[in-house]
C-alpha cells in the first residue's frame, strides 16, 4: 500500500526530522522560558529575527557559525526586552509577548528592506551542507534519515539532551523548576527570582531565534517575508504537548515533522481528488487533536504567567 | 497540657539575637515603636499580638526583607562575639543562622522535599548534584529531631503538616540557630499542633532558639518559655509563660478586657433546616456526604467540627443552595425543597459566612457600600424605578461602618483595602442585617485575632438570641466548644448525630475528628454514621 510505502521510506523520516528541527530550537526556548513561570509569546518574533539576522550576517561575509551566534544574539536581545517587561515590571506577559513578536517582525523586515532596497529575488547564501560522516552517513536508512542532515539539526538533537540535563541535573535547573511553580521557595533560599527568570528567558528566546536561523541558513539559503509562517505558535502549542518536558518536546516537534512531511507525500498520491489545502490543514489538525488528548491533563508550572514581586508573599 | 519542661538559662553568654530599639515608620504609620527584643540558645519566645500590631514588619526587618528606620539588630556569631547584622540583606541573616517557616509556605510543590531543601545551598552552576551528604545530614537531622517526612515525595503529595516539616528542616540545613514561626498552627490539626510543639521543645532542648509568632493564647501557654506582647507596634509586655494566663495577656495583646464568649441556656425553636440521609458523591472524599442526618433549630448554634477537608465544603454548598443531594431530602421549615439554587435558599432566610471570606464573601474592587448591597440588589430597598438606588447603599453602608466598628476608609473605598477582621465584619454586617432565619457560618473566625473573634462570636450569638439557628462549621475546638449548643463531628463525609456540648470531652473530640474513634450513640434513637468507615 502507498501509505506504507511512504511511512518506510528513508527521505520521508530524513524530510520529517529536517521539519522538526526548527521546532525543537523553539520548542525548548519556550519550555525553558514557561518553565522559569514566563509564556514567551515574543516566539515568532523571535524566530523572524533570527532568520534574518543569521542569514544577513552570513550575507554580509561571516562565516555560518557566526551567523548561528549573530541569531542566537538577536534572540537573546528580543527575549531581554520581553524579560525586563514581564519579570521585574511583572506587565502581562501576553501583551509583551505579542509586542515583542509584532516589534521583531517588523524590525527584522525594516532591516532587510533598508539594507536591500532594489533587489527582486532575494538574495542567496551558501547554507550548511548536509553531513557526510564517514561510515554513519553510509548507513542503510539511517544514515540518510538522520546521520546526512546539516550540523544546526545535530545541534538541536545535542540541546535536547543539554537541556534535559541541565534541567533534571544540575543545581540551575532545579532552581529554573522551583522559580516557575512558587518564586518565594527561591527567594527563601536566598536566590534571585529575576536573575532566574530573565536568564532563562533570554536563554530561551536565543534557542527560539536558531529555529529561525535554521531556515535561511540550513532548510533554505534565503530570506523571505512570512517565512516563519506560525512555526512559533506551533512551538507554543507543542509546549503544552511535552508537558514542559525535553525529551517529549522533541517527540512532539518529530511527530508535527512527520505529519508535514506525510500530507505533502499523501497529496502527490490522492491529490487528485482532494484540494491542497486540506493536506496543509492535516498537521494543524493533529496537532489540535493532540493536544486536547495530552493537554487537557496538563500539569502547568504553577506560577506560569504569575508576575512575582520582592518583598510580596 | 504541660508547660515546657526545660528552662533554659539567660546569662549573657548564651544570648543569640538582640533587638534594640526597632522603629519603622510607613509614612504616617508606626509599625514598629522601639522595640527591644533577647532570645536566647535554648529559649521558645513567643511574640504575640493581634493582626496590625507589628509582629510581622519586626520579622521582616530581622529578616532584611525591610530596613529599620532605627535601632539595631545584633546576633552572636559562631564564635559567640555580638555583630550587628547588616540591614536589608536576606543572605546576611541567613549566614547568620537565622530560618524563617513562613505562614504560607515558600515550597516549591512540583519538587521532592530534598531537592527543596537543597534549592540554593550549593553552587548554582554545576554539572551535576550530590545528593548523597544531604541525604546523611538531613538523616541525623531527622532522627534527632523527630521531624519525619518522606522526603523523596513531591510535596504536592505531602500534607500540609509534613509540608511544615519540610519548611523547618529546610532551616536547620542550613544549620539554624534561631527559628522563626510565623504562626505555624494556623493550618494544622490539633494532633499535628501538639507533635509540632512536642519536636520544638525536643529542637530547643538541643540550643535552638525559637521565635514563634502567634495569636492562638492556649498554644502560646503550652510551649513558650517567654512571652513578648506587642500592641499597636509597641511592646506593652514581657512575661515568662510561668507567671502568665489566658486572661492576662489577652488583655495585655487588646488593651482592654476581652469579653469571655458565653451562651445563655435557651430553649431551641423549631427545625428550620433538616437533611435526612442526604448523600453527594463526587469522588473525593473533600467534596463528598454520605448518608448525612443534620438538623438546625431556631436559637440553637449547632457546631460542624472537622479537620478541614472531610466534607465540609459540600455541607456548606448544599446548605447555600449551590449543590444539590444525589439523594435524601431537605427540609427548609418543615417544606421538602425541590428547587436547589442560591437564590430560593437566601429568599427562604439562609445567609451565609463564606469559608474564604476575600474569594468568596466580596468583591475586592468593588466599593464597601457595594459589597454589603451585593446579595440584595434585586430588593426593592436598593432600587429606586429599577435603577440601583445609590444614596440608599450608601446609607445602608455607613451604618452598616458604625454598627459593627468595620475600620475603612468609608463606604467607597475598595473593599480589598480592609484587613480580614473587618471584611469579617463587613459580612457579619451584610448576613446579619439581613435578620436571616439560618446562619451557615464556615470557618467564620479563621485567622482573626482575639479580639475580632470575640466580636464575631458575640454577633452569632446575638443572632441566636434573637431566634436565628447558626451552623458553625469549624476545626477550632474553643470556639466550638465556647458557644455552640451542640455539636457533630465531620469526618470522611460522614457526620456524627449531634451531641450537646456540655456533655463533650475536648480530646475525644479530637480523636473524632481525627476519624479514630465513633460518635457514642445517639440518644434519640437516629441512625449513628460512623466516622472512618470509609476512607
Amino acid at each position: 500500500m502507498e501509505i506504507i510505502d511512504i511511512l518506510l521510506a528513508a527521505s520521508f523520516w530524513e524530510a520529517a526530522i529536517r521539519i522538526a528541527t526548527p521546532l525543537i530550537f523553539g520548542v525548548l526556548g519556550a519550555l525553558i522560558c514557561e518553565r522559569a513561570g514566563v509564556l514567551n509569546l515574543g516566539i515568532e518574533g523571535i524566530f523572524t529575527a533570527g532568520a534574518m539576522a543569521g542569514w544577513m550576517a552570513v550575507w554580509l561575509g561571516a562565516g555560518l557559525w557566526g551567523g548561528v551566534l549573530v541569531a542566537a544574539l538577536a534572540g537573546a536581545f528580543f527575549g531581554l526586552i520581553h524579560a525586563i517587561l514581564t519579570v521585574p515590571l511583572g506587565l502581562s506577559q501576553h501583551v509583551s509577548g505579542i509586542g515583542v513578536t509584532l516589534l521583531a517582525t517588523s524590525l527584522s523586515y525594516f532591516t532587510y528592506r533598508t539594507a536591500l532596497p532594489d533587489v527582486s529575488s532575494p538574495p542567496r547564501i551558501e547554507p550548511f551542507r548536509p553531513l557526510d560522516i564517514p561510515f554513519l552517513s553510509d548507513l542503510p536508512f539511517i544514515g540518510q534519515a538522520l546521520f546526512s542532515q546539516t550540523a544546526m539539526t545535530m545541534l538541536a538533537l545535542v540541546l535536547v539532551f543539554v537541556t534535559g540535563w541541565v534541567l533534571y541535573r544540575t543545581p540551575l535547573g532545579l532552581a529554573i523548576r522551583a522559580v516557575g511553580d512558587n518564586p518565594s521557595s527561591v527567594e527563601a533560599q536566598g536566590l534571585s527570582v529575576y536573575g532566574l527568570r530573565i536568564g532563562a528567558v533570554v536563554v530561551g528566546s536565543s534557542l527560539m531565534a536558531l529555529g529561525g536561523a535554521f531556515l535561511t541558513m540550513s532548510a533554505f539559503d534565503a530570506f523571505f517575508f512570512g517565512m516563519i509562517n506560525g512555526r512559533g505558535w506551533v512551538c507554543i502549542a507543542l509546549t503544552v504537548f511535552a508537558s514542559w518536558r525535553p525529551g517529549k518536546a522533541l517527540i512532539g516537534a518529530l511527530l508535527f515533522g512527520a505529519f508535514d512531511a506525510f500530507q505533502v507525500r499523501l497529496q502527490t498520491e490522492v491529490g487528485a481528488f482532494l484540494p491542497s489545502q486540506v493536506f496543509l490543514m492535516m498537521p494543524y489538525i493533529l496537532s489540535i487533536i493532540a493536544l486536547i488528548v495530552v493537554a487537557r491533563k496538563a500539569d502547568y508550572p504553577k506560577a506560569l504567567l504569575v508576575p512575582w514581586f520582592k518583598g510580596q508573599r | 497540657m504541660s508547660s515546657a519542661a526545660h528552662t533554659p538559662s539567660e546569662t549573657s553568654q548564651d544570648l543569640l539575637l538582640s533587638l534594640a530599639g526597632v522603629t519603622k515608620r510607613f509614612g504616617s504609620l508606626v509599625a514598629n515603636d522601639a522595640i527591644d527584643l533577647t532570645v536566647h540558645k535554648g529559649e521558645i519566645v513567643a511574640l504575640l499580638g493581634e493582626n496590625g500590631a507589628g509582629k510581622t514588619t519586626l520579622m521582616n526587618i530581622l529578616f532584611g526583607h525591610y530596613v529599620a528606620d532605627e535601632g539595631t539588630v545584633t546576633v552572636a556569631g559562631r564564635d559567640g562575639n555580638l555583630e550587628q547584622l547588616e540591614p536589608g540583606a536576606p543572605q546576611a541573616a541567613l549566614d547568620a543562622g537565622i530560618g524563617m517557616v513562613h505562614q504560607h509556605f515558600t515550597l516549591a510543590e512540583n519538587l521532592t522535599g530534598l531537592d527543596n531543601i537543597v534549592l540554593g545551598t550549593e553552587p548554582i552552576f554545576r554539572l551535576r548534584r550530590d545528593r548523597s551528604s544531604a541525604r546523611a545530614k538531613l538523616g541525623e537531622l531527622m532522627a534527632g529531631s523527630g521531624l519525619n517526612v518522606d522526603l523523596d515525595q513531591p510535596v504536592y503529595k505531602l500534607t500540609v503538616g509534613e509540608k511544615q516539616r519540610v519548611e523547618i528542616l529546610k532551616a536547620l540545613y542550613r544549620n539554624a540557630r534561631l527559628l522563626v514561626l510565623d504562626e505555624p498552627t494556623a493550618v494544622l490539626t490539633p494532633q499535628e499542633a501538639d507533635s509540632l510543639f512536642a519536636i520544638l521543645r525536643k529542637l530547643a532542648a538541643t540550643g535552638l532558639a525559637v521565635i514563634i509568632i502567634a495569636h492562638k493564647l492556649a498554644e502560646v501557654l503550652a510551649v513558650s518559655h517567654r512571652i513578648a506582647v506587642l500592641r499597636g507596634g509597641a511592646k506593652v509586655g514581657e512575661l515568662k509563660t510561668s507567671d502568665a494566663n489566658h486572661k492576662s495577656i489577652a488583655e495585655l495583646m487588646v488593651g482592654r478586657e476581652v469579653p469571655a464568649s458565653r451562651r445563655t441556656p435557651r430553649a431551641p425553636g423549631k427545625p428550620v433546616i433538616t437533611l435526612a440521609d442526604v448523600t453527594i458523591d463526587r469522588g473525593d472524599s473533600r467534596r463528598s456526604l454520605h448518608g448525612v442526618n443534620v438538623t438546625a433549630r431556631e436559637g440553637e448554634i449547632l457546631g460542624i467540627a472537622g479537620v478541614s477537608g472531610n466534607g465540609q465544603a459540600a455541607l456548606a454548598q448544599l446548605i447555600a443552595g449551590l449543590d444539590k443531594p444525589d439523594s435524601g431530602t431537605v427540609e427548609i421549615f418543615g417544606e421538602k425543597v425541590t428547587k436547589f439554587d442560591a437564590h430560593t435558599f437566601a429568599q427562604n432566610g439562609i445567609a451565609r459566612i463564606p469559608e474564604d471570606r476575600h474569594h468568596d464573601g466580596m468583591v475586592g474592587s468593588m466599593t464597601v457600600a457595594e459589597n454589603i448591597a451585593i446579595e440584595d440588589v434585586r430588593s426593592a430597598e436598593y432600587q429606586k424605578l429599577g435603577f440601583l438606588d445609590f444614596e440608599a447603599i450608601r446609607k445602608r453602608a455607613e451604618h452598616a461602618i458604625a454598627d459593627y466598628d468595620v475600620r475603612c476608609p468609608g463606604p467607597d473605598a475598595p473593599a480589598r483595602l480592609l484587613s480580614g477582621g473587618n471584611i469579617q465584619k463587613l459580612i457579619l454586617a451584610r448576613v446579619l442585617e439581613k435578620s436571616p432565619k439560618l446562619i451557615l457560618a464556615n470557618q467564620p473566625s479563621r485567622g482573626l485575632d482575639v479580639g475580632a473573634q470575640s466580636e464575631v462570636h458575640r454577633r452569632l450569638l446575638e443572632a441566636r438570641e434573637s431566634g436565628a439557628a447558626i451552623i458553625l462549621i469549624s476545626e477550632d475546638l474553643d470556639e466550638l466548644l465556647t458557644i455552640s449548643d451542640q455539636i457533630a463531628v465531620i469526618h470522611a463525609g460522614h457526620i456524627t448525630p449531634a451531641m450537646p456540648t456540655d456533655s463533650i470531652d475536648r480530646s475525644e473530640l479530637g480523636l473524632m475528628m481525627a476519624g479514630q474513634k465513633a460518635a457514642p450513640h445517639a440518644p434519640d434513637g437516629t441512625t449513628t454514621t460512623k466516622p472512618g468507615e470509609t476512607a
